[in-house]
């Protein structure tokens, strides 16, 4: 009989789990994108750096995985800025 | 006299785009808004577009600004006026939440958990309205102990038994019958409730030795009834047009299992779980907030921009880095800087054994060696083309 009710419980518990829960929609993650490889390439150029200049994101980071991001990616993120109201900027994916 | 209007929000953008496309969002609307409501002519629009660049491009950081110092000094005077006492009360009489100097170190340094977390939990549109619901959700994660709802716990090494009296106050308090005490302690032994005390409840167990059963007892005490863990309290407070959950205590990614919450909006003082569960930009976000936060609390006018520095500065390796010895100054490239910011002897011997070398390119080391810093001014250099001696002209590179 407890033996039941405690499975119920448990059941219950893990459909939450999988209610599905979008990051993007937090109004603290800002829309983050994979730049295709010749966009890449362009805007690595306009910057004048190399990849891992730039800002890094890891991986298993939650924003990329969400995505599909891979290690040597290159990230858009779009953040809203209080002083410029938004702002592109770029995050690599490093392994970790 | 009202004329048709000769330019609209699609017209002013293409002068925009044409003129001055570097101009952020934020400049670019205010523009539209204001040439709108003066009802400027052409000529007059594309005058302020201009006029706007031209201010927008003299208002920039120079290249070769020391930055860092300034976002140093812009924050540190303030920081002499913060208080040092810790505690300040947010709304709530039973809820404490540290603010001023002290919050400001925990959050430059990067700190695991926060000395008070704090969660703000807002519930779905549907029941942001209903108290009764809040206080329902309040109740269900708030974290429930056996310790929570007992008065006292006796252990009899005859019977290698452990008799709980529970106290119905708290029973009541906290919304948990003797059945659910009785139920989550099952799996320690058989459990039986009391014949003469409705509130007592017999745990009777294979333990024989002593020391043990009163291990079991400290384990049993621990156990979780119900509620989230790390959630100590929860208390329903009303903000705005809305009932929001405010907890001591923080737990971001259980809390956003539960379904009649808004997990959109859902909000933690901790840094580290926004970094864990939304990601290192929600972090720099975060941190932003937070720190931004303190600063307001206690009146202090400093410009965001410094803390939107600071926060790119600890979020830019892609996990959080507290601003010091394990973080951004601990990891600074350069021997010398490291050595002029602690522990001296160690890094130069270390740097010594291993065979670093120092590129000389900060602004610790170029002062250590008696050069130019690598920094405004310092940047540029002279040099004359030869060929061109005999004119007479020298040029000017960076």
């Amino acid at each position: 009989m407890s033996e039941t009710k405690s499975r119920k419980s448990k059941s219950s518990k893990s459909q939450s789990a999988s209610y599905s829960f979008d990051i993007f929609k937090h109004e603290l993650v800002p829309k983050h994108e994979i730049v295709p490889i010749d966009e890449a390439v362009e805007i690595l150029k306009r910057l004048g750096v190399k990849p891992e200049d730039l800002p890094w994101i890891r991986a298993s980071d939650p924003a990329v995985r969400a995505i599909g991001g891979k290690p040597g990616d290159i990230i858009r993120v779009i953040r809203k800025s209080p002083t410029a109201g938004e702002v592109v900027v770029y995050r690599y994916v490093i392994p970790g | 006299m009202k004329t048709s209007y000769e330019l609209d929000k699609e017209k002013i953008l293409e002068i925009i785009g044409k003129k001055a496309s570097f101009l952020p969002k934020k400049i670019v609307e205010e523009l539209i808004s204001k040439i709108i409501a003066k009802r400027l002519s052409l000529e007059e629009a594309e005058k302020v577009i201009e006029l706007a660049a031209q201010q927008y491009i003299s208002s920039l950081i120079e290249p070769g600004e020391a930055i860092g110092t300034v976002t140093a000094q812009s924050i540190g005077e303030p920081g002499t006026q913060m208080t040092l006492r810790t505690f300040h009360y947010a709304g709530v009489r039973e809820l404490n939440v540290t603010l001023g100097l002290p919050r400001f170190i925990e959050l430059v340094d990067a700190k695991k958990t926060p000395s008070t977390p704090i969660m703000y939990i807002y519930l779905k549109d549907e029941y942001k309205n209903d108290r009764e619901k809040a206080l329902e959700v309040a109740r269900k994660i708030e974290l429930t102990t056996v310790d929570n709802v007992t008065l006292e716990v006796s252990t009899d090494p005859y019977t290698n038994s452990i008799m709980i009296r529970l106290d119905p106050e708290f029973l009541e308090d906290k919304g948990v019958s003797v059945e659910q005490v009785a139920n989550v302690l099952k799996k320690y032994g058989d459990v039986r409730i009391s014949d003469e005390d409705p509130y007592m409840v017999i745990i009777s167990t294979n333990e024989s030795d002593v020391f043990r059963l009163e291990k079991l007892k400290n384990k049993i005490l621990k156990t979780r009834i119900k509620g989230i863990k790390g959630i100590k309290r929860a208390i329903v407070r009303r903000t705005g047009d809305e009932y929001v959950i405010v907890t001591d205590g923080s737990n971001l990614r259980s809390v956003l299992k539960l379904r009649e919450i808004d997990p959109y909006r859902t909000y933690t003082n901790n840094i580290k779980e926004i970094e864990e569960v939304l990601g290192i930009e929600a972090a720099r976000a975060a941190l932003i907030r937070e720190m931004a936060n303190v600063l307001k609390e206690q009146g202090l006018d400093v410009d965001i921009r410094h803390l939107i520095l600071v926060a790119d500065m600890m979020t830019y390796t892609g996990t959080v880095r507290q601003i010091g010895r394990h973080g951004v100054t601990g990891e600074k490239e350069s021997v010398l800087a490291r050595a002029a910011f602690e522990i001296t002897a160690r890094h130069l011997l270390d740097a010594a054994a291993r065979g670093e070398e120092d590129l000389l390119r900060g602004v610790a080391e170029n002062v250590i060696v008696g050069q130019h810093m690598w920094i405004g001014t310092g940047r540029v250099k002279l040099f004359m083309k030869l060929s061109r001696k005999n004119e007479g002209v020298s040029n000017v590179s960076s």
